[in-house]
């Protein structure tokens, strides 16, 4: 969930009023939001770097707030207030408006290099917009949290914003080899060719991380203007030469990506929240965008959709019962402008290009909810009668557990991922013997594999525990995973009982015990005849010589027990002798 | 019985009763019984001045001579002359002198001690002339169970006693009712298994039907696709989810499906509008580790909509769930989802509040609210926060929620079937109910036994333990 993070008294002064913080907590859980931390600059590096580094930063109270990952509208200070505004009926929801410029159109040319690349790029043009150092701030952080969200950190679109007043049209998007581009890149003092570049932001806390995306292609992506001006290379730096400040007039923006929806929303984004700073308010201008094949498109699209929906389909969903003028009503309260038409049942919304999450019915149904306050729906039980079933292998699981706990063991719950030295080399195994699931991108080696018995975790569970009285006597019932190409994924659980005991005296008997109690508790009868057991001396590189046999039972085999190797013992750094059992109870249901 | 208790039993049937007296009296030291008999130091070393004075280094020879030296200067008794010819000599100040020291100690000795002010006391004391001694004494008497016949108090009751009636008139040794008894030997179930047993119930008592969940291994398109979330969801990412090497890919799918489900994400249908991109069967086809059970509920729902007619079901699942997330003290990478499903025609958003309401009174926790939230498979969506009484303050419980149509229509549902569906971590509530504040003390191998030894039974509604110092959050 994306965390906005706004001064406090900036905020309350568009909303027009303060709260206090409680207040403001109750709008926000109303609203679907979430005032995660009331903080201030200085608080934040003191934590951070300590209290030194902090002594001059600002104490400015700043509320950070959580807002749901598909509302790219309430990214910044200016989307949040006029969406909370909208919600209080403080103010109508502007509409926005694309218009053509008095002159020439600003032109972005697409060559088919960028193809293979980064094939798409939208354009517009925010014309005298008036920036404060706040309005700046904020239009900034909004590229970020942008960047960082709907763009995927910068993968599927990169956003870059220029002082059109320092650049001349049309422009170029192309892709050429790194070595031929070369430009003065943001905050840098001198030209580099892209390779030095790339060299150079690999030690950039911030540019290292989208370097990859483009690192081992042929060509880089690239904007010219008419002059040979690099405006930027996209997803990783823009020039300094149509660098924008504070005074900024007239920005050229430009999205390219992988994602032409994407990048479509991301272009309405920015530019429905900072034309509220332009002097004809809430105006865009056009650019035009030529793609390879010669088609022209004009963007930012600002699309207004109208969709119909049903009344009582809202109150159907919902579980409430209020007129279709009253539902009208609190969907624009959520920024969906709707009216009541044709039969008196209908209700007509439309789609503001701000709210590209709103891609269904149940959407909007949604909206209706909330206006509405999830905490005065009325709560019913749904009418749903049913008979409850167990699924058959946990309903076995569930009564082997108390008599098993019964039967004087203690139950473990160990990780179903580690290491494959755990499932294979700490048992006298090779890997490709256990048909272990391997895991393609563990952080660290306990999560290597899916393990494919249950004893390691035991055996680990004995050794965090080896100041416990002895005899340790422990059991689990839990799943393996082991690779089958019979199913669909390739892979299948199996339902496991370990059992292992641990003392001076390895304890054979005991463990044989056991099984034979679990075999009546199963009632299987001793024997090998009439679907019983019986278990057949064996051998594995886990156990003693000789001190290991196979467990037969209902005519297949389902496991082993037996006496540890000296070997295993100490590879999972355990000192004593000890017994262990490990069946699958598959069979057995 | 003649060994006398230093402090008697008093708990026992008393033969004798011994009653401690002490008193307290001062004694002369060695040191001060020398100087009552013989003289202070001081007196010593000016009684061995003659007249013509004495040489300093030969009186400071004398046994007393170097505390009585100094005693007798401040008394004012003697003087040094440093001025003599054969190195400073001392004199005599005064003729006679009083050895107060020496009376002083004399009276003690005499029993009069009562006679001194607590001041001279303490500054005979300081000079470790005098000593004060405790003396204990026993005042012994006859007890209740007074004999001078000597009878061993039995410790058990035998049966052989029983079968000769002995035990009429053997006298029993009391118990000590406030020892420890003695643990039963025995074996003992998981904590957090317990309250996994408990959840099960719960569901089963509300008549939810167990789905099978014994597939740690899933597909990106059950995992992803199936539930409308689209392929670059940061969830997809390789930071967040464990995908496989071996097997990298899912062998079969079922491909009409997964043309409407392609359908729908690129191009929309069934109302939708989809989200516009170019879906790929290769990203679907690749294994992963579930990062939650609500693929389990998908392939559910999928065999369910094949049914016909259709008939509404409640189903649950608790099973583990796999994140490649950033590990702490409440992050594992591994965890229980519990997750609740019904499906019926016509079921509100405020049906999923109802249901949730009962599922969590039977948790014990009553005090609920629910707050617009975002999950990309279902919609309407909510999270339900409940007030924690100790924490103060309303803590995130679970998240629910209408299954989005774009998940359940390419299933083959019928179009007036919702679907409502809440879960909530099984972890979770356990640390919150039992203030466990690292999640490392509650699963995996590194848990305390102790731990598992001692743990309670679960009973969810009964009242909760005092709350955690920490916050468990």
């Amino acid at each position: 969930m994306p965390t906005v993070s706004v001064k406090r008294d900036l905020l309350f002064q568009a909303l027009g009023r303060t709260y206090t913080d409680e207040e403001f907590d109750e709008l926000c859980f109303e609203f679907g939001l979430e005032l995660d931390e009331i903080t201030s600059e200085k608080e934040i590096i003191s934590k951070e770097q300590g209290n030194v580094k902090a002594a001059g930063a600002s104490d400015v109270v700043l509320y950070k707030i959580d807002v749901p990952a598909n509302r790219y509208d309430l990214l910044c200070l200016e989307g949040l207030v006029r969406g909370l505004q909208v919600f209080k009926e403080r103010i109508k929801a502007p509409v926005y408006k694309r218009v053509m410029p008095d002159g020439k159109i600003q032109k972005l040319i697409i060559t088919e290099e960028t193809a293979k690349i980064r094939p798409f790029a939208v354009a517009a043009v925010l014309r005298n917009i008036k920036f404060t150092k706040d309005r700046y701030d904020s239009f900034i952080e909004l590229q970020e949290r942008l960047h960082q969200n709907i763009c995927r950190k910068r993968a599927l679109v990169a956003i870059g914003t220029h002082d059109l007043d320092t650049l001349s049209g049309p422009f170029t998007y192309t892709a050429k080899r790194p070595s031929d581009i070369k430009f003065k890149p943001l905050n840098k003092t001198k030209e580099y060719t892209a390779c030095e570049l790339m060299n150079i932001y690999k030690t950039d806390n911030h540019l290292k991380h989208y370097l990859h995306i483009i690192e081992n292609k042929p060509l880089y992506p690239v904007i010219y203007d008419s002059n040979g001006v690099v405006l930027s290379m996209p997803p990783i730096i823009n020039g300094d030469h149509s660098r924008i400040t504070v005074n900024t007039r007239n920005i050229f923006i430009e999205c390219t990506g992988t994602d032409f929806t994407k990048a479509k929303i991301v272009l309405d984004i920015i530019v429905t929240m900072f034309s509220e700073y332009c002097e004809n308010q809430f105006t865009v201008e056009a650019a035009e965008v030529v793609f390879p094949n010669g088609k022209s498109y004009t963007f930012p699209e600002l699309a207004y959709r109208k969709e119909m929906v049903r009344a009582d389909l809202i109150n159907k969903k919902v579980g409430i019962r209020e007129t279709p003028e009253n539902l009208a009503k609190l969907l624009t309260r959520m920024y969906l402008k709707s009216e009541v038409i044709g039969d008196g049942n209908q209700i007509e919304i439309e789609i503001p290009p701000t709210r590209a999450d709103i891609i269904h019915a149940c959407d909007i149904v949604e909206d209706a909810a909330i206006a509405y306050g999830y905490n005065n729906i009325q709560m019913t039980l749904p009418k749903t009668y049913t008979i409850a079933n167990q699924f058959p292998l946990n309903k076995l699981t569930e009564l082997l557990r108390y008599d098993m706990a019964a039967a004087g063991f203690t139950e473990a719950l160990t990780f179903a991922l580690c290491s494959q030295e755990d499932i294979a080399d700490k048992l006298g195994l090779d890997i490709s013997a256990t048909k272990a699931v391997h895991i393609s991108n563990p952080k660290t080696a306990e999560f290597q594999v899916a393990r494919t018995t249950l004893l390691p975790g035991l055996l680990k569970t004995i050794a965090a525990n080896r100041k416990m009285p002895l005899p340790l006597k422990l059991f689990e019932i839990s799943d393996i995973v082991i690779k089958d190409s019979n199913t669909d994924v390739g892979a299948k659980n199996y339902r496991h009982l370990c059992a292992v005991y641990y003392n001076k005296n390895p304890g054979f008997e005991i463990i044989h015990g056991l099984l034979d109690r679990i075999m009546q508790l199963l009632d299987v009868p001793p024997g090998e005849d009439k679907g019983g057991y019986v278990i057949k001396a064996s051998e594995g590189p886990a156990f003693f010589p000789g001190r290991c046999a196979e467990i037969f039972a209902r005519g297949q085999s389902v496991g082993k027990l037996g006496v540890l190797h000296p070997d295993v013992i100490t590879k999972f750094e355990l000192t004593m002798p000890c017994s262990s059992l490990e069946i699958n109870i598959g069979p057995f249901l | 019985w003649w060994h006398v208790p230093v402090v008697p039993a008093t708990q026992e049937a008393e033969v004798i009763e011994a009653e401690l007296r002490s008193t307290k009296r001062w004694e002369l030291t060695a040191e001060g019984e020398e100087i009552a008999r013989e003289g202070s130091h001081e007196a010593r070393v000016f009684r061995s001045i003659p007249p013509e004075g004495l040489a300093q280094s030969e009186l400071m020879r004398l046994p007393s001579g170097k505390v009585g030296f100094s005693k007798a200067m401040s008394n004012k008794w003697i003087r040094v002359d440093k001025s003599a010819a054969d190195g400073p000599r001392v004199f005599r100040v005064v003729d006679s002198m009083e050895d107060e020291v020496q009376r002083r100690l004399q009276l003690v000795q005499g029993g009069q001690a009562e006679k001194l002010g607590e001041k001279e006391r303490s500054e005979l004391r300081k000079r470790k002339l005098l000593a004060e001694v405790t003396l204990k004494t026993y005042w012994v008497s006859k007890g209740s169970a007074f004999s001078t016949s000597i009878s061993k108090q039995e410790t058990e009751l035998s049966p052989e006693m029983i079968s000769s009636g002995s035990w009429r008139d053997r006298p029993f040794k009391p118990y000590n009712f406030l020892a420890h008894g003695v643990l039963p030997d025995s074996g003992h179930l998981h904590p957090l298994l317990k309250v996994r047993s408990q959840f099960r119930q719960i569901f089963l008592e509300m008549g939810f039907t167990e789905m099978p969940t014994d597939n740690f291994i899933e597909s990106s398109f059950w995992n992803f696709d199936a539930l409308f979330q689209p392929q670059q969801h940061p969830a997809r990412d390789q930071h967040d989810t464990f995908f496989l090497r071996d097997p990298a890919e899912a062998l079969q799918l079922p491909m009409d499906y997964v043309q409407r489900v392609k359908r729908t994400h690129s191009q929309g249908g069934y109302g939708s509008q989809g989200y516009k991109y170019t879906w790929k069967l290769d990203e679907a086809r690749k294994n992963l580790l579930r990062t939650h059970t609500t693929s389990a509920s998908a392939r559910a729902l999928y065999r369910l909509a094949q049914k016909k007619p259709f008939t509404p079901v409640k189903y649950f699942s608790i099973d583990r769930v796999f994140r490649n997330e950033t590990l702490d003290a409440t992050h594992l990478a591994e965890f229980h989802q519990i997750e609740g499903v019904v499906a019926d025609h016509g079921l509100t958003l405020g049906h999923l509040m109802g249901i949730l309401r009962e599922f969590f009174t039977k948790l014990g926790i009553t005090q609920l609210r629910f707050k617009p939230a975002y999950n990309p498979y279902t919609e309407p969506s909510m999270e339900v926060f409940s007030y924690h009484q100790g924490l103060k303050k309303w803590v995130e419980v679970g998240n629910s929620g209408v299954f989005r149509p774009e998940m359940l229509l390419p299933m083959g549902l019928p179009e007036n079937v919702s679907v409502i569906a809440w879960g909530l971590s099984l972890e979770r509530p356990t640390m919150i109910k039992y203030g466990i504040n690292n999640i490392r003390d509650l699963v995996g191998h590194k848990v305390n036994l102790q731990m598992v030894y001692d743990s309670p039974l679960c009973r969810l509604d009964a009242e909760p333990r005092p709350p955690p110092t920490q916050e468990a959050a």
